[in-house]
């Protein structure tokens, strides 16, 4: 039964967040700050993770390829698809659940114990607005970070294949170009959207309707990462089935 | 003029608030004492519209708040200025844009005439040198002072403070009595205050409301509390010796 009254009242949440919006003026200053915090921010972290993940999915390809009739280009081909279809999307999400959602489930939740949001509320201010919509606003700019990810991510794979010995650059590059599908990309950048709304509003919800003290500010930290990555693998899965399958 | 009639207020099966009714007029400080859990921050909550009531009317000059539309609640949320507990400053601001902040959300001025009133409210409140601080570098009188001019900023017609004194040193809480005292007959404004501090009780208590497990026991004034047998707030407010003492005293002078 609590379950079915979060989920209710997450939608409820996300409907009075479009309602009686903030002044322009304010909000575009509230954006930018969240683009600052959200997206810059975690540029360093994405980039580094993609960098090395994608040099120990090609070491692991290459080293899996025993057989001399496969074709050693493969290896390209399979960092590229891997990194594309999974991880640069799903994996860094769930990453970015970690660091972004416990983020803003910190930051508004202590906005809640220390009663900033009922200052907003007699204030007038609708405080779903100037609290989510700037984050959920800032996170469509989630695929940019994104496409770094991928970029960074076959960088690596490249540099682990042609330094590690594994394969040659021209064979890499080979396998990079094979049978490229340019939908496989619209694919990952609608799966990035999605989890981007899901990494702003989940952990905002968490943060929003906690109550209590300090130690429930890092409860709700802890419950809003597990929801947030519940949801996107769920997603993943729904979404793969939606578009590939 | 706040009027409120028969206030009854719930948390699942606990009542807390069980059928208040009182006045809160223009131009004074009107005190909510009581024991702790006796429901002064639930009344003033409900006062704010931050909690829904189950029973009752709350009425801002004779406009019941429960009939008004939305929008009439965001404009009557204009009139409102509060001082919170712990004074709800939004520490990703400075102090000077605390104080802005009602203005940049509510009004078109610009961000000179804006920084023109902050500065007036924050001299009023005897804050002129904080201006750039952040809410975390400033002590816990200068917090509850920003808190006070963020309130008064937009002109309020109704000012609310819960525990305006809480964590504060005697000499720090008595400024701060005397600043809410001096703005409520400057502006004129219908003044409610929440408090434990039975020194801001005696000093400034135009209209004290006693509240005992949710129900009225008690109005006065300052200047009857000391004369009132009623037992339920002598036990209160004489619980400690040098009250009892300054009761006595104030007795037999007035005898």
């Amino acid at each position: 039964m609590i379950y079915l009254h979060n989920v209710g009242r997450y939608f409820l949440m996300i409907k009075k967040m479009f309602q009686k919006p903030t002044k322009w003026s304010v909000m575009k200053h509230l954006i930018l700050k969240d683009i600052d915090d959200l997206i810059i921010g975690s540029l360093g972290i994405v980039a580094f993770i993609s960098f090395f993940v994608g040099g120990v999915i090609t070491i692991q390809t290459a080293l899996n390829i025993n057989n001399p009739l496969i074709p050693k280009y493969l290896v390209g081909f399979a960092t590229r698809q891997s990194i594309i279809l999974e991880f640069a999307p799903t994996f860094t999400s769930i990453i970015m659940a970690g660091k972004v959602g416990s983020f803003i489930t910190s930051s508004i939740g202590t906005m809640r114990v220390t009663e900033q949001i009922d200052a907003l509320e007699v204030m007038g201010v609708n405080s779903l607005n100037y609290l989510i919509f700037p984050k959920v606003t800032a996170l469509m700019l989630y695929p940019f970070a994104i496409a770094v990810g991928m970029f960074l991510g076959i960088l690596g794979g490249m540099a682990a294949c042609v330094y590690g010995g594994y394969t040659s650059l021209e064979d890499y590059i080979l396998g990079l170009q094979t049978d490229f599908d340019g939908f496989h990309m619209t694919y990952a950048f609608i799966k990035t959207f999605i989890f981007a709304f899901i990494l702003a509003t989940i952990p905002s919800y968490y943060g929003y309707y906690m109550k209590g003290g300090a130690l429930e500010v890092g409860k709700a930290s802890t419950t809003s990462f597990v929801w947030t990555a519940v949801v996107i693998i769920l997603l993943n899965y729904v979404l793969t089935d939606m578009l590939l399958g | 003029m706040i009027k409120v009639t028969n206030l009854q207020k719930s948390f699942g099966e606990t009542q807390v608030l069980k059928g208040i009714s009182t006045t809160f007029e223009k131009g004074k400080t009107n005190l909510i004492i009581g024991q702790s859990g006796s429901g002064k921050t639930v009344l003033i909550k409900c006062l704010l519209g931050l909690f829904q009531y189950e029973g009752g009317t709350i009425s801002y000059e004779g406009k019941q708040f429960s009939k008004l539309t939305e929008d009439q609640k965001r404009t009557l949320r204009g009139d409102i200025g509060m001082v919170f507990q712990g004074s709800a400053l939004f520490d990703s601001m400075t102090i000077i844009e605390n104080v802005m902040f009602p203005l940049r959300m509510f009004t078109n001025m610009n961000k000179s005439e804006m920084q023109d009133r902050a500065n007036l409210v924050l001299k009023r409140v005897n804050l002129s040198d904080a201006h750039h601080k952040m809410p975390s570098e400033a002590s816990g009188g200068m917090q509850k002072r920003v808190a006070i001019a963020r309130a008064i900023v937009n002109n309020p017609k109704y000012l609310f403070c819960d525990e305006p004194n809480s964590g504060l040193d005697p000499k720090t809480a008595i400024v701060i009595d005397n600043l809410i005292q001096e703005i409520t007959k400057e502006y004129n404004i219908t003044t409610v205050i929440n408090s434990h501090d039975m020194n801001s009780v005696m000093e400034i208590g135009e209209t004290i409301l006693f509240l005992k497990d949710g129900r009225k026991a008690w109005i006065g004034s300052k200047n009857t509390i000391f004369k009132t047998d009623n037992e339920v707030v002598t036990d209160f407010v004489y619980s400690s010796n040098l009250f009892k003492k300054v009761r006595k005293m104030y007795l037999e002078e007035n005898s």
